[in-house]
Formats: C-alpha cells, sequence, structure tokens
C-alpha cells in the first residue's frame, strides 16, 4: 500500500480544484498529446496498480489476487498545478478522451493561491458575466410616420471624430483669422484598445496590425488600434501604415525612446497619442509585464534589460496630478508632432471622472477622454484588483455625457468606452448602446482575442494566464514555440470577419431606428431597460 | 404625415388660399390641424410694417394678464383683431375665448436700441408672455413680431378657416406658410404645431426627426433664451436655422450643409472639402437623420425648401412670376397656382435647396456640390 504522504493545509483534493480533469480510460491511446499541451502541467502521466481478486469457483481453491498495472491521466492538485479549465487537452485529443469540467461547488483553491504571501496575479478579466449592457434594448423603432431605413440598401456613414473639435460658435472666426484648428481623425467607432507588443506575442501583434490594415485599404473602413504601452517595432514606426495607429504613453514610458528617436524618419502622422494613467482591469495601478514575456525582442523595443519584470508605476512619476498633466504633458506630446496629432488620456472609470473631464474642457489641447470600465482585461493584474476595483463603465460614460451636455461641449470632447464591450458576444449590441449613452466611439480588447484569435477565456476564471507567457493560443506568449501556433494572415482575415459583421450588425441597429447618416452619440431617446433603477441612473426609458 | 403648403405673392392674398391647397392635399393628412405664419402682410396690417405684432390664444382672464403686463412694460396697442367664436367649435377643437392679432408701439424707452438688443428682447416678451400663460393655460403666444402674424388650431383646416373666419378681409398676406395636421408623434399640443417661429425666422418640416434628442440638447446647451419649447421634433429645423444665421454668421446656402453635410468620401471631392469638413464637424450635432422635407422663410422674406439626405419626402416648387408655391405635394400647387408653366416646376432632390427671393421673379436653385 502506498503511503498517503503529508497532508499539509494546502493539500487539496480533486474536487477542491476549479476545475476537475474527466478522463475516460477506455477512450483513450495513451497518446500523450494532452500532457504535452497542458500549459502548466496539470495532467501527467499516470501509473496505477490495479489489484483484482480472482475467486475460483469451488473450495478447492482459495481465491487469490492479481495485480495489473495501467497508465492513464493523472490531474495535479498542488495549487502551483492547478487546471485552468482552458480545454486544450481536449482541443488536442484525438479521441475525444479527456475535458475539463467546471466543479459546481466553490472551489477550496481559491484559499491557497497565495502561496509564499504573493496574492494570485493573473490575466485575463472580471470573470463576472453580468452586463448591464446587455440588459439595454433598442426600442424607439421608427413605425408612425416613417418607415424605418434598409440596413442592406441605404447608404450609412458610421464614422466618428477623435480630436477636439472646434466650438460652432468659433469656427468662423477661426477660419477667418487662419487660426488653428485642432487635428481631428475621422475613424470607425470600433477600436481595438491598447494592448502592447510584449502583452501580445509578435504574430498576434502583426496579425491585427495586418487586419486593421487590410480594412483600410481595402475596405475603406478607417479602423485604429492602439499599441498600448510597449513601444511599437521600428519598421512600423517608419511605415505608411503608422497613420492606423493609436500610439500610447503610459507612466513607465516604455518604447518612447525609439519612438522618439523615429521621428524625423516617419513617413505619416500616427493617428493619436493615448496617454494612459488608468487601466479598467487594475484601476490606480500599474501595468505589468511579468519577466517571463521579457525575451530579447521585447527588451530591445522596450528599450529594457531582458528577463526582468517590467512594472509601470501607478502614476506618472514627473507628473503631480492630472491638471499638471494636462498642463504638460498632452502639451509636450502634441508639441512633437507639431500640433498636427490629436492627444488625449485613458483612465480608468472612476467616481472621478468629471473632475478629470472637467479639468480637460478647460484645455484646448486635450483631444479627448477614453474611459475604461472595470470589465476591462489585462495581460496581468493582482486577482483582488481585477474582481473588486473599478467602475461600470455605462453610468461612468453616460455622467461623463450629460456633464458635457450641462456646459454645452458635448461635441467638443469625444468620449471613448471601455471594458467590457461584448463579453458576452454582443459586441455591435453592447456598441450600440454605449454611443447613445454618449460614447463617441468605443475600444474593445478581449472581443478581438476571442473572436480573431480564438483566446480561451471565459467569465469563469477559464485560463487566465496571459501574465506568465504560456497562453495555450500563442495570444500572449513570447515563446515561439506557442506563438507559432497563431498564423498571422488567419488572425488578419479573423479581424476582417468580426469588422464587417459587427458592420452589418450595426446598421441593423441604426436602420430601424431612423438613423443612418451620423452615428446616434447620446441618441439616449432609443434606449430602454427592465430594470427601473438603472433606467433612472442612465436617464432612459424605463420597459416592461 | 404632415402636408405643407407656402406660397409668395406679389398681390396680397388670403390665408384661404392655403387652406384651399391643404383641403385638396387632405386625402394624406388627418385633419388634425392647422398652423398658419403669415408675413409681408396686407390689409389692415399693412400700415404698420414696423410695429410688433402678438398672435395668440387668449382667454379672457388672459387678456386681462396680457394688458397688464404690456402696459407695466409701456407697450401701447395701436390696432386690433380679435376673433371670438360664437359657433360651436367643429369636433376635435377646443372652445376658446379669444383669438387675438394686436399691434403694439414699442415702448419710449426701447426706441433707442440697436437692432439686436430690440430683437432680442421681443423674444424674451414672447417667451415671458408664453411662460405666465402655461401656469393656467390663460395664454398660448405664437409670435410677437414685426409683419407677422400666426394661427394654430387642432382640427380640421377647412372647418377650422370657417369657423375663425379666416377669409377676414383683414387678413391679408404676400406670404403664407400653411401646415395641415396635429402633432401625433408626441403627444398633442398646441406648440407642437408647425409652423415654429423664432426672431422673423419660421419653419415647417414633414417626416420624423429621428436625431431630435441629441440635437435638441445641443441647441438647449448653447444659452440662448430662445432655444426653448421642442414640444415638437421640427421645432429644432427653425432654431437651426436661426443659430446658423444668427449666431455662425452663415447664408442659407449652408443651411443644407448644416442639416445634411456630404459624406466624408464625398468631402474629399468637393472644391470647397476642407471648409465644409470642419463645418460638419464643428455642427455635428445639428445633422438631421430622419426624413424631411423643410419649408421655411427667412426675415427677408426668401422662401426656402430643402430635403433629407435621403429624399425620403415629396416636395415641389412651381409658378410664374410673382407668384411661387412650394408643396409637399402636387396637387396642393396645382390648386394653388393652376396657370403655369408645369414643365418648369421642380422637386429638390438629396443635394439640393431651392428659394424664392423676396422678389419673386424666379425660383433660385443650386446643389451641395456647388456651393
Amino acid at each position: 500500500m502506498e503511503s498517503m504522504g503529508k497532508i499539509s493545509p494546502s493539500t487539496l483534493s480533486k474536487s477542491d480544484l476549479p476545475w476537475q480533469i474527466l478522463w475516460n480510460k477506455e477512450a483513450c491511446t495513451l497518446c500523450g498529446r494532452c500532457t504535452a499541451v497542458c500549459p502548466v502541467r496539470a495532467i501527467e502521466l499516470g501509473v496505477h496498480r490495479k489489484r483484482v481478486v480472482q475467486t475460483v469457483i469451488g473450495l478447492s481453491e482459495k481465491p487469490g489476487n492479481v495485480f495489473t498495472v495501467y497508465h492513464g491521466v493523472d490531474q495535479r492538485t498542488d495549487p502551483a498545478h492547478a487546471c485552468t479549465g482552458c480545454g486544450m487537452c481536449d482541443l488536442v485529443c484525438p479521441n475525444a478522451a479527456i475535458r475539463p469540467i467546471r466543479s459546481t461547488d466553490v472551489d477550496k483553491l481559491r484559499f491557497h493561491v497565495n502561496q509564499g504571501g504573493v496574492p494570485r496575479r493573473r490575466g485575463g478579466r472580471r470573470n463576472d458575466p453580468r452586463s448591464v449592457l446587455d440588459e439595454i434594448k433598442f426600442i424607439r423603432i421608427s413605425m408612425l410616420t416613417d418607415p424605418a431605413l434598409d440596413a442592406g440598401r441605404h447608404d450609412f456613414e458610421l464614422r466618428t471624430l477623435l480630436g477636439r473639435v472646434l466650438p460652432a460658435e468659433d469656427l468662423v472666426k477661426t477660419t477667418s483669422e487662419n487660426g488653428w484648428t485642432p487635428p481631428v481623425r475621422e475613424i470607425y467607432p470600433l477600436i481595438i484598445g491598447s494592448m502592447s507588443f510584449g502583452a501580445l506575442s509578435p504574430n498576434m501583434w502583426e496579425g491585427l496590425q495586418m487586419g486593421v490594415a487590410y480594412l483600410n485599404e481595402e475596405k475603406g473602413m478607417p479602423v485604429r488600434i492602439c499599441t498600448g504601452e510597449g513601444g511599437c517595432p521600428p519598421r512600423l514606426l517608419r511605415s505608411r501604415f503608422l497613420k492606423y495607429v493609436i500610439l500610447q504613453i503610459a507612466s513607465g514610458y516604455f518604447g518612447w525612446d525609439e519612438i522618439i528617436h523615429a521621428l524625423p524618419e516617419m513617413k505619416e502622422d500616427p493617428c493619436a497619442i493615448e496617454i494612459k494613467y488608468g487601466q479598467g482591469a487594475k484601476p490606480g495601478d500599474g501595468g505589468l509585464l511579468m519577466w517571463y514575456k521579457v525575451n530579447r525582442l521585447i527588451a530591445a523595443i522596450r528599450g529594457v534589460p531582458q528577463g526582468i519584470s517590467l512594472p509601470s508605476p501607478p502614476t506618472h512619476q514627473t507628473l503631480y496630478s492630472i491638471e499638471e498633466s494636462v498642463a504638460k504633458m498632452i502639451q509636450s506630446v502634441s508639441m512633437a508632432w507639431g500640433f498636427r496629432v490629436p492627444v488625449y488620456p485613458k483612465i480608468s472609470a472612476t467616481s472621478t471622472t468629471l473632475a478629470v473631464l472637467n479639468n480637460l474642457t478647460r484645455n484646448p489641447y486635450a483631444s479627448g477622454l477614453a474611459i475604461d470600465g472595470e470589465d476591462g482585461g489585462t495581460g496581468a493584474a493582482y486577482n483582488v484588483s481585477m474582481n473588486h476595483m473599478g467602475h461600470p463603465i455605462a453610468s461612468n460614460i453616460r455622467d461623463a455625457y450629460l456633464n458635457l451636455v450641462k456646459i454645452g461641449k458635448q461635441n467638443e470632447i469625444p468620449l471613448f468606452a471601455g471594458g467590457g464591450i461584448g463579453k458576452n458576444g454582443n459586441l455591435a449590441a453592447n456598441a450600440a448602446a454605449l454611443i447613445m449613452l454618449g460614447a463617441s466611439g468605443v475600444q474593445i480588447g478581449k472581443y478581438i482575442l476571442q473572436a480573431a484569435a480564438g483566446c480561451l477565456g471565459s467569465e469563469s476564471d477559464r485560463c487566465n494566464i496571459c501574465n506568465i507567457g504560456l497562453c495555450p493560443k500563442g495570444i500572449t506568449s513570447q515563446d515561439a514555440r506557442l506563438y507559432r501556433r497563431l498564423d498571422p494572415e488567419q488572425i488578419a482575415e479573423r479581424v476582417v470577419d468580426v469588422y464587417l459583421s459587427f458592420d452589418q450588425e450595426f446598421r441593423k441597429i441604426m436602420a430601424p431606428l431612423g438613423r443612418s447618416t451620423s452615428l446616434p452619440i447620446g441618441m439616449s431617446d432609443a434606449l430602454g431597460i427592465t430594470d427601473a433603477n438603472a433606467a433612472s441612473r442612465l436617464q432612459i426609458r424605463h420597459v416592461l | 404625415m404632415c402636408r405643407l403648403f407656402a406660397i409668395t405673392s406679389k398681390e396680397p392674398l388670403s390665408p384661404m388660399a392655403a387652406i384651399h391647397a391643404l383641403n385638396v392635399m387632405k386625402e394624406g393628412h388627418d385633419g388634425s390641424g392647422v398652423g398658419l405664419f403669415l408675413t409681408d402682410l396686407g390689409g389692415s396690417f399693412e400700415r404698420f410694417k414696423g410695429a410688433p405684432i402678438l398672435s395668440g390664444i387668449f382667454s379672457n382672464e388672459g387678456i386681462r394678464a396680457l394688458d397688464r403686463y404690456m402696459l407695466d412694460l409701456d407697450f401701447m396697442v395701436k390696432y386690433k383683431l380679435t376673433i371670438r367664436p360664437a359657433k360651436t367649435p367643429p369636433p376635435g377643437t377646443p372652445k376658446r375665448d379669444n383669438y387675438l392679432v394686436r399691434v403694439y408701439d414699442y415702448p419710449p424707452d426701447w426706441q433707442s436700441l440697436s437692432k439686436e438688443e430690440l430683437e432680442y428682447r421681443l423674444m424674451l416678451t414672447r417667451l415671458k408672455l408664453r411662460q405666465m400663460g402655461e401656469q393656467d393655460g390663460s395664454m398660448i403666444i405664437f409670435s410677437f413680431w414685426p409683419d407677422v402674424i400666426m394661427l394654430k388650431e387642432v382640427g380640421d383646416p377647412l372647418a377650422l378657416a370657417d369657423y375663425l373666419g379666416l377669409d377676414h378681409e383683414e387678413l391679408q398676406a404676400r406670404i403664407i406658410l400653411a401646415q395641415g395636421r396635429q402633432n401625433t408623434n408626441y403627444a398633442i399640443d398646441i406648440y407642437a404645431c408647425h409652423p415654429f417661429f423664432i426672431q422673423g425666422f419660421s419653419t415647417m418640416t414633414n417626416g420624423e426627426n429621428t436625431a431630435f434628442v441629441t440635437i435638441r440638447e445641443y441647441l438647449a446647451s448653447r444659452n440662448y433664451a430662445g432655444y426653448v419649447g421642442y414640444q415638437s421634433d421640427s421645432e429644432v429645423f427653425t432654431h437651426i436655422l436661426h443659430f446658423a444665421q444668427q449666431k455662425l454668421g452663415m447664408g442659407l446656402d449652408m443651411y443644407k450643409h448644416l442639416l445634411t453635410p456630404l459624406k466624408d468620401e464625398e468631402l474629399r471631392r468637393h472644391p470647397q472639402g476642407e471648409r465644409l469638413r470642419a463645418v460638419k464637424h464643428a455642427c455635428r450635432p445639428l445633422i438631421i437623420d430622419g426624413p424631411n422635407c423643410v419649408i421655411g422663410c427667412l426675415p427677408d422674406r426668401t422662401l426656402f425648401m430643402v430635403q433629407d439626405s435621403k429624399k425620403l419626402r415629396p416636395g415641389i416648387v412651381g409658378g410664374a412670376s410673382g407668384v411661387f408655391a412650394f408643396s409637399s405635394e402636387m396637387c396642393g400647387l396645382d390648386a394653388a397656382i393652376p396657370a403655369r408653366n408645369k414643365s418648369e416646376d421642380f422637386q429638390p432632390m438629396k443635394y439640393d435647396t431651392v428659394m424664392v427671393p423676396p422678389h419673386r421673379q424666379e425660383v433660385l436653385r443650386w446643389n451641395q456640390w456647388e456651393r
């Protein structure tokens, strides 16, 4: 009999884990693909002795034992190797002999993922499938005096503005005096939000960039993509495709040495510069690229040594306050491109959003405000930050928009909303709801990873290992053995698929509302919700 | 759907000319109301060209409150036309005490005011009276402006005209805007009845303005006292016109560019593309997005018509030198000006603006690619 070994406080059974491996001995061919592919080595080859009691009929012989050995797949139960539910074993199994099952009980692992006093860190999402955006309905269907428009036949113009728009009252004066007009970009309202070169693998990044370039050049859709904080590959900086890219600067300034040095050689201005002050997934916390992912290429682009963790501080170290930020950072970054490029901050959704926004309204160089809600995803964060910090996007964007309406600047400073858009697959409906609540456009991250590259994450704590470079799909890994699983061309094709289908769905929402020629920003009369409190809070119609 | 008719004539006409035109278009509207805007007045009002005229509906108590308020401001009544219908109103029409048209003399201390200040005060006075009347329903104010008379009521246009005696010889005008149908998109409210009026600008519209809420929010946030009301989604068309001309200093050629700007791709090919693009950006909240035909009148007595960006509503202009009419349906035009060269009729399309200048010699038209 084997020893049961020592039982420690963190010794867990399979039942204590959130994901249990269901393995079928009869179907398994022992090919070993599942154990090879498992990113966290949660399963391993098991050799088991099995006792079979043999009884012979009659009394002449005594019953005996036969010991046999069989080989199978074992699930490990220590916290470091707990199954993440990614399902790669299922994906590679030729006989459908293995798959992870989500425990219906509350797991015990959550109490033990702080070994060595280090709290759980992970990538992914908030793991809460609830979404107020999914509850919003579009209720103002043109029926009474007018036929609804035809999404397939009529002309539609799905464009938004990124940049500080002159007040109408100042337009004539500025034009007649040949005054400075702030740069404004006409862009598609669905932006691929900031995911850095480093957080994403080179193949993933290349695929996204190719997809965006194709949409612009072949489909005439002015789609933009933000770099995130990690710099930008030198060839892209010097290419004509830079105009489709929003460069992000954040508190670590990673990659900006390379960007500044490339300035004289840039053929095109970037679409815009996003200054990151916060993000929805980990509000008030800085960025983090863990050492696993800092290989030679990433280190070179970011201008840092190889193999070290790269935490960006929560705040911009040279700045004292958001006022100072507005006064100095926006102006100085604007100046670097001769005031030809819109510069705007991105913040975490927060109850203090209006203070930031009001400050921006008083600065003529501030080109917009991106607000990232609590459902934003990330490559790496503390579990507690992801699950418990932050503000939902819907009411935050609504407050911000209504505040702009109050001071008459709703057309001057575009708001961009992010965080949880399409988290349950309803991309166009969520985006349209936010736009009608007052956003000029939306930023997506997780959705495009799921749709374009097959990210396995879901709202039930599945996978979520983006932070340690072991992404089984190769999306957030810097290990060539993993990211070569992704073909950039195929990612690009999927990006195009996503945008074309989004475009059709968005028209299917706009047409019945009788809207086609201007994005229905702030068209709150079209929105309804069954929750009376939500209706009151968002100032939309309560419907039952 | 609303039926619209406007006429400009060198000879003064009775409003019945427009009412008859509405009546032949009755097949398309539910006869639920009528609104009239008369300017370049003839008849008894012609001699009071510079004096402000108050138009509205008053209860007997409302008239007393009006007198008290206007006397306090030192306005003196110079002339008046009161309709006190004795008969039973037509079905659907409420019984009112008085339909009032009064010409006032300016207060002596207003004489030295600049034109701009004078016009601003006239508007504030109208709004104040409207506000006073809204408390108890004693006053419904349509306009307070020189050389302008307005009348609105719920009910069938022809029956109302008979009931109110609109063939009165004193009611004559060279320009008439008439709309048949109460606003039925929202609650029945006489303030929701077209045409709408602000400081000499008047427009009427058919169709549905699907961008109404955001346009209303934008206008209301301009900090201008006149941008209020909005019982109808069509009132914003009048205020956009006023905003463009009075606040932005734009001409009529830009009105269409504000309501339905060219698409981004079109602007790249337009000779004035960069300028128009800046206008499109700065005035983005004024873009209408519904199927609409807008007919309006400027303070200089220019009549015009524009269509939505897809030309989803009918609209036609025709006539001969000295008399031109704009109509939402051709049969209305035929009824008003049967003897005209129909081959010169024009139905503006999605890029067009058509106008008849104050001299009434011709129909001018241009499209967004030309200006």
